[in-house]
């Protein structure tokens, strides 16, 4: 049994800014290709000022925050609420706290905050403690 | 936009057989910052006792845009991909995945919501992901498509 108490927090994962080539890389690994992430001039013709970055990356860095703190085949699911946009040069931050644990079943509430507080993911993960 | 709610939730996904790219896994480490060898470096995979590079937990949502046209099924709902936010995402995992493996991904349309005449709708797609007839993973997506001409 892995040594976790409720009120636990996992180290804070801390990434660079995110710029455009962070999103030109990540659009070609993942496969979302939807220019809306990728070319400004698409993102103008929607009525926006820039591209913004995929909900998706910041997933992924959430994916780190865990996948640092646990072995990966220790967790169960991942659910996550996109609440707000990342823009190109925002910084994420992920956090992650343990709220409860059941049955040998950690819940990790998570969160991606940028540098001026925003909320861009809010969720929770289920981690085999056993 | 007038959205066929009728259309949507008849809307057909064929299964998608991909196997997973080595090399793909160490660009996907790379663009997302991951540092960590085990997902970029076989020898410091097997040194952890994974038979190949493991795919990371949110990875299952690009092999299904390996499709020639992956958002096509928007397309056909007449949805504008510049409308469109991805609004909840979640994984549910069995096993661990790993490069060379092959998997098939079976999606659905499990959710069709329409709010305030068609203003937004939000979609829901869930995928079964399995490797060797097993379950290894489940995706679901909740997409929002809002409609600029409705107005708020």
């Amino acid at each position: 049994m892995m040594d976790i108490a409720v009120g636990d927090e996992l180290p804070p994962l801390v990434v660079e800014p995110i710029s455009r080539t962070t999103l030109a890389l990540f659009a070609g690994a993942s496969g979302d290709h939807n220019p809306i992430h990728i070319d400004v001039d698409v993102a103008r013709s929607a009525g926006l000022d820039d591209v913004f970055a995929h909900g998706m990356l910041s997933m992924a860095y959430l994916g780190r925050l865990l996948t640092g703190w646990v072995p990966q085949e220790r967790l169960r699911s991942v659910q996550v609420r996109f609440t707000a946009i990342t823009p190109v040069h925002g910084q994420p931050t992920c956090t992650g706290t343990v709220v409860s644990i059941t049955d040998g079943l950690a819940k990790v509430k998570l969160a991606v905050t940028l540098a001026d507080g925003t909320v861009t993911l809010a969720g929770d993960a289920i981690i085999d403690v056993n | 936009m007038v959205f066929d709610e009728a259309k949507a939730r008849a809307q057909v996904f064929e299964p998608i057989t991909v196997t997973v790219d080595r090399g793909r896994l160490a660009f996907f480490a790379r663009a997302t910052g991951q540092a960590d060898p085990v997902y970029t470096d076989l020898a410091a995979a097997r040194a952890a006792g994974h038979r190949d590079l493991p795919v990371p937990p949110t990875f299952f949502f690009g092999l299904e845009l390996e499709l020639p046209d992956p958002f096509g099924y928007l397309a056909t709902l007449g949805v504008d991909l510049r409308h469109v936010l991805h609004g909840k995402q979640s994984f549910t995992y069995h096993a661990l995945v790993y490069a060379g493996d092959t998997l098939t991904l079976r999606s659905r349309l499990t959710g069709v919501t329409v709010r305030s005449g068609g203003a937004m709708v939000l979609l829901v797609k869930t995928t079964d992901i399995t490797r060797d007839g097993e379950p290894v993973a489940e995706a679901s997506s909740t997409i929002i498509v809002r409609d600029p001409e409705a107005g708020q």
